[in-house]
């Protein structure tokens, strides 16, 4: 029992970072546009992060920063892919290579520097005395809280606003959303440059909470991996939890394993994450076999949609 | 002319690049008519359309409404114009309600509770009752009929008040019956004072429906009048620029062996939905085979496997006697059957390659076209110069990529292609689509050279008219079957139109 | 009347209370039969890329010029840099031709770089496990055993693809990171040279397993197998019977279709060509220039390729000067360290040219103009 809740509570600080980046790539790719970028995306967001923390020691002034930097790379993005249309997957490509290097060249001189401190906690000594709960989340630190609450708040807007009822329109049909009077593409640079914002936010989550030092390429592949677990949550952001967590547990298992003395070399406990990545989209693959592109609008299409003119 | 004009476009011009969509163009709808406009497909109907709906901006010109002169630069300045389109192809969401997709776009509120749309639900329930008019509004718009999905884009409009309502097409995608219940509903928004244009290229719903006619051709406008005041001769005197002559249709000779026959053909279309249930047919030597019949009820999947693209569940397919075992596209070639596919650029062509390449497609596999796994690539450029010339195909240069040229050429190059392998069994779906009647008329008279030299033609077609014009026998397909068949001689356009709604089974056949 | 309001420039109210200012606004028109950019796209996209990196270099609180030059001195200036550029060209010509197979079908073929590891990993392999091989044996066993490894490599994003619909991008990168842990696992682990002071590396290969070098300089073998396979590339393209077809994939694979071509077996022959290039590139990296396997063997040959690829537009002679280009900056940016600039500089400036090219090629393909 014991071991199973500090397996969740693993799952969920290696998680968080994957389910920041998972929301922002849904509401990125509901609006239509395919965001391969989030690899470099979080690289920029860890290294504005600890560089401006180092230098301010303060998470006030560093947070904002990563917004700003994301933001510009989102703007960046939907610059490229809705106003001069190029090939959105080359964009995001471009995206994670330009991010990986120039996050290894701003972040040369803090290399394996420890952070000044850790993310404060919001404590709830209320919830102590609650069994399994209160070991959860008695004391979460203030990001993870803030994931908590983009679940919900992304599930309402999608949902249950009309803006939601816009974005639903809009991935699906952008010529529908222009005729019945929606900005198309204002609305696509908002869920791109407020999206790319999320993904930055989860490489700053990366660095602040789970593993508090600047190492270059840290995000090893998770960006990628979030790309994966938008498909499998199927562009829902309550089911883009319980695929951030089981994700977070598999790397939080491996490295159980490990402690545990198992003979198995770490190398192949670290392959886990990658395996079961693509393991799961073959079996999504089959589960859809015979559908060309999954049901009506939701599985897949986002990925092949070409701009519509 | 003392009341204004519900819309009124003086001297539009419209370019696409070089090409001009619409030239120096004078046109007005009185408030409370149906306006039809007439034309060939190209004529530039729907781009003049598209500029009264927003999507399009005209390059010079001016607009007025009701008199007053505006700048539609969106869809969204049209709406508050009260201007509303019903596109060709439907602008719904898939995976929203009937009732969502009318609400979109509605700003009055961001959340959307479920007492908010109860409510909304009503409203539009309201309106669709007072024009007549019943939709399935909790339904997700995938589960609709195309007749279903039509009427939601009438209330859609009508809910965002317009009263001026654009309709591109209206008909294309309905069965003759659906037809008579849309122009039904048309005359009771005229009657309610809403003004009504829509744009057709068939003189007889024109005659039927409409209050007063402009027609066009090649971009400019021939001609605006009454219904009482004209005929159809007049009017597609006016929309062809000549008396249609038709094609010239040789008597036949008896049709000989059959080349193709299949008999009891089922074909599944994914997600558990059978697209052809228990259908035989067969097409003989020297003989024309019509399928008419609308949209959706198996003929694209009847095509596609006889092409060899598509496997069957159950069935047998003999061609020129032999029996098929699988599905492949190789042996369909290989057993001379060529395929017209229905969207030419889609499936038919490479639009980025040249046309060498093009005409390759089927036949680079023969030791004329490639030796040894490499290219003949110099005698594949004197055999596709020769068949450019023997086919008229126009175009700059046989590298240009074969997506700069006109939909007529593209045809003709397919055709080229087709042809030109010799055939015995040509497939061709919707072989005239998005034609002009000149290009038209050369596609139909290469199908009837096809017949003369004694091989069997399918024609899949949406368009009565050609399918009548053209074929020796005529089947309808309903429901993934065919439903009826007639010779040339007892076919007449009615019962083909019971036919093509279900509403009339074939002898023996039991309604579903 | 309306006619007067015209002529007096009034706009009429589109209705609704919002009004907009008359004044002339830009705005970007899509022109898709435009396509195609001048051919000095390239270069400028490079200059663009080194103007921006200037900024970000000069924030770091150092003379951007300066190291440009030292860059460049350091890539093309010495008869050493010259030929340390050609030796990083080799993998990178050999990737960029590979990962350019998969681009001309539209797979997006990511993972050069983890086929380029399994490739040295198994010409390694042969090392270890047949070490008295003669030349003879040994190198043509190594050569194909990097093929055949990268090839099978590839086929391990194939696969998935054409079978269960596997999104080409991910299932690629993932194989990056399972073939550099594996890697790591090896020469951390069972083929770590004993003899070698725990350095991450296999034990030195002996002559009969090196390819031979050109004179005294470290060019090696390996360029011969990359100027080949460029022709045969371009070759395959241009004249024979596959390359039409996969011309033809390229351009719509649902025509291919209707030609009678199976999508899926080319897609597994494309990887199979593809992998096995960048696995023929890790085998000559291994045998030719470290002589050994070793931690960190690749400084991302296989992420630099895609850019080299699209930088030549998959062109064969533009595969040949981008990727001598692309190595040039790889050494450009060993050199620049003694500047105290990280050798990320040149990824940085790597990922800007990317960025730059894709933007320069749909301006060819963009007018500017002004609306009302």
């Amino acid at each position: 029992m014991d071991l199973i809740l500090q397996i969740v509570a693993a799952a969920m600080s290696s998680g968080t970072p994957l389910l920041f980046a998972v929301l922002g790539g849904i509401l990125i790719e509901r609006s239509g546009i395919i965001q391969l970028g989030a690899e470099g995306i979080m690289l920029m967001g860890a290294v504005t992060a600890a560089l401006l923390y180092l230098r301010t020691g303060s998470l006030a002034a560093a947070l904002p920063a990563v917004l700003a930097v994301s933001a510009a790379l989102g703007l960046l993005h939907a610059f490229l892919t809705v106003t001069l249309r190029v090939n959105q997957i080359v964009s995001g490509l471009a995206m994670t290579l330009f991010g990986s290097g120039l996050s290894a060249f701003l972040g040369r001189a803090i290399a394996g520097q420890p952070m000044p401190g850790a993310v404060p906690k919001l404590d709830m000594p209320v919830l102590d005395g609650v069994p399994v709960i209160g070991v959860l989340v008695a004391h979460l630190d203030v990001l993870t809280w803030l994931s908590f609450a983009l679940v919900i708040a992304l599930h309402l807007y999608i949902y249950r606003t009309s803006w939601g009822l816009h974005l639903r329109a809009l991935g699906d049909s952008p010529p529908t959303a222009d005729v019945m009077g929606i900005p198309v593409t204002a609305f696509r640079y908002g869920c791109v440059i407020a999206g790319t914002m999320l993904i930055g936010l989860g490489g700053a989550d990366l660095l602040l909470v789970f593993s508090p030092a600047w190492i270059e390429d840290m995000t090893a592949g998770r960006g990628w991996i979030a790309v994966a677990l938008i498909i499998f949550a199927r562009w829902n952001p309550l089911r883009a939890l319980l695929c951030a967590y089981f994700f977070g547990a598999l790397d939080a298992l491996g490295f159980r394993i490990q402690l545990i003395g198992s003979s198995i070399p770490s190398y192949f406990l670290k392959m886990i994450p990658y395996a079961v990545t693509i393991l799961v989209l073959m079996y999504l693959g089959w589960r859809n076999r015979g559908k060309p592109s999954g049901s009506p609008e939701s599985l897949g299409v986002p990925y092949i949609r070409e701009q519509r003119l | 002319m003392n009341e204004p004009h519900a819309v009124e476009m003086r001297r539009i011009c419209k370019q696409f690049g070089a090409l001009v969509a619409n030239d120096n163009i004078d046109f007005a709808a009185k408030p409370g008519e149906v306006h039809a406009l007439l034309g060939e497909n190209g004529a530039g109907k729907s781009t003049l359309m598209s500029m009264l709906s927003g999507v399009y901006r005209p390059t010079s010109g001016e607009i007025l409404i009701r008199g007053r002169s505006v700048n539609i630069r969106s869809p969204k300045d049209a709406l508050a114009l009260g201007i509303g389109m019903v596109f060709q192809q439907f602008r719904l969401v898939h995976t929203l309600t009937a009732a969502e997709n009318i609400v979109l776009g509605e700003k009055s509120s961001v959340w959307r509770g479920a007492s908010w749309m109860r409510r909304k639900t009503e409203e539009i329930g309201a309106v669709a009752e007072r024009f007549g008019l019943k939709i399935p509004v909790e339904r997700p718009v995938w589960q609709l009929s195309v007749g279903e999905q039509q009427r939601v884009e009438i209330v859609k409009v009508l809910y965002r008040g317009a009263d001026l309502i654009l309709l591109d097409e209206p008909t294309s995608v309905l069965t003759p019956g659906e037809a008579d219940q849309l122009f039904e509903m048309l005359r009771q928004l005229r009657d309610a004072g809403k003004t009504v244009i829509l744009t057709t290229h068939k003189l007889r719903e024109v005659m039927e429906i409409a209050d007063r006619i402009s027609v066009m051709r090649k971009g400019r406008m021939v001609g605006t009048m009454n219904r009482y005041e004209t005929n159809e001769r007049e009017l597609a005197q006016l929309m062809v620029g000549r008396a249609p002559a038709g094609v010239m249709r040789p008597a036949g000779r008896p049709p000989g062996k059959p080349l193709l026959e299949a008999e009891g053909l089922t074909v599944e279309a994914g997600k558990g939905r059978t697209a052809v249930r228990d259908l035989s047919l067969t097409v003989r030597e020297g003989e024309i085979v019509g399928i008419a019949g609308v949209a959706g009820n198996g003929q694209s999947e009847l095509a596609e496997v006889l092409a060899g693209l598509r496997p069957w569940r159950g069935g047998t397919i003999r061609v020129c006697g032999r029996e098929w075992k699988w599905a492949s596209v190789r042996t369909a070639i290989e057993s001379g059957i060529s395929h017209v596919p229905e969207n030419r650029m889609k499936s038919g062509m490479a639009g980025s390659l040249g046309i060498v390449d093009n005409l390759l497609l089927k036949t680079y596999r023969h030791p004329e076209r490639s030796r040894f796994g490499m290219l003949r690539s110099r005698r594949n450029r004197a055999w596709a110069r020769s068949l450019v010339e023997r086919f008229d195909v126009k175009a700059a240069g046989l590298d240009t990529p074969v997506r700069q040229l006109s939909g007529g050429n593209q045809q003709k190059l397919l055709f080229a292609r087709e042809v030109d392998r010799d055939p015995k069994l040509m497939i061709a779906v919707h072989p005239t689509q998005g034609l002009d009647i000149g290009a038209a008329e050369s596609v139909h008279r290469l199908l009837l050279e096809l017949r003369a030299a004694g091989r069997g033609v399918l024609l899949i077609s949406e368009d009565l008219d050609e399918v009548m014009q053209l074929s020796d026998r005529m089947l309808v397909m309903f429901g993934g079957t065919i439903v009826g068949e007639m010779s040339r001689e007892n076919a007449d356009r009615e019962r083909i139109g019971l036919y093509m709604a279900g509403l009339q089974d074939a002898p023996g056949e039991e309604a579903s | 009347m309306n006619g007067k309001a015209a002529a007096a420039g009034m706009d009429g109210d589109a209705g609704s209370a919002r009004r907009r200012p008359a004044v002339p606004r830009l705005r970007f028109e899509f022109d898709p039969v435009r396509t195609g950019s001048p051919w000095w796209m390239p270069l400028a996209a490079v200059f663009a890329a080194l103007a921006v990196c200037a900024v970000f270099i000069a924030a770091g609180g150092t003379d951007p010029l300066a190291v440009y030059k030292k860059m460049l001195t350091g890539a093309f200036g010495t008869r050493f840099g010259l030929t340390e550029t050609l030796v990083k060209a080799i993998p990178l010509l050999l990737c960029g031709i590979g990962v350019s197979i998969a681009y001309r079908i539209s797979f997006w073929n990511i993972g050069a770089e983890g086929q380029f590891l399994a490739g040295a990993m198994a010409a390694t392999a042969v090392t270890i496990y047949m070490p008295d091989l003669p030349a003879v044996l040994a190198l043509p066993l190594m050569t194909a055993a990097g093929i055949a490894a990268g090839g099978l490599w590839g086929l391990l994003t194939a696969l998935p693809r054409a079978y269960f619909q596997v999104n080409e991008l991910i299932s690629s990168l993932m194989l990056n990171y399972i073939a550099l842990l594996l890697l790591d696992y090896v020469v951390f682990g069972p083929w770590r040279d004993p003899g070698g002071l725990n350095f991450p590396g296999s034990p030195m290969f002996t002559a009969d397993q090196s390819l031979p070098a050109f004179g005294s300089t470290r060019l090696h073998f390996g360029l011969v197998f990359a100027l080949a396979a460029a022709l045969l590339y371009a070759f395959t393209f241009r004249h024979t019977r596959w390359g039409y077809e996969l011309r033809l994939i390229g351009a719509n694979p649902e025509a291919a279709r209707n030609a009678g071509i199976s999508l899926n077996k080319h897609l597994l022959l494309v990887m199979l060509a593809s992998g096995g290039l960048a696995g023929l590139a890790g085998m000559a990296e291994v045998s030719g220039v470290a002589h050994r396997l070793m931690y960190g063997i690749s400084p991302g040959y296989g992420y630099t390729a895609i850019i080299v690829a699209w930088i030549a537009r998959l062109h064969p002679v533009g595969l040949i000067v981008s990727a001598f280009l692309f190595g040039g900056l790889i050494v450009g940016g060993y050199s620049v360290q003694t500047l105290g600039l990280p050798s990320a500089t040149s990824e940085m400036l790597q990922g800007a040219v990317l960025f730059f090219l894709i933007a320069g090629a749909a301006f060819g393909m963009i007018r500017i103009r002004r609306v009302r």
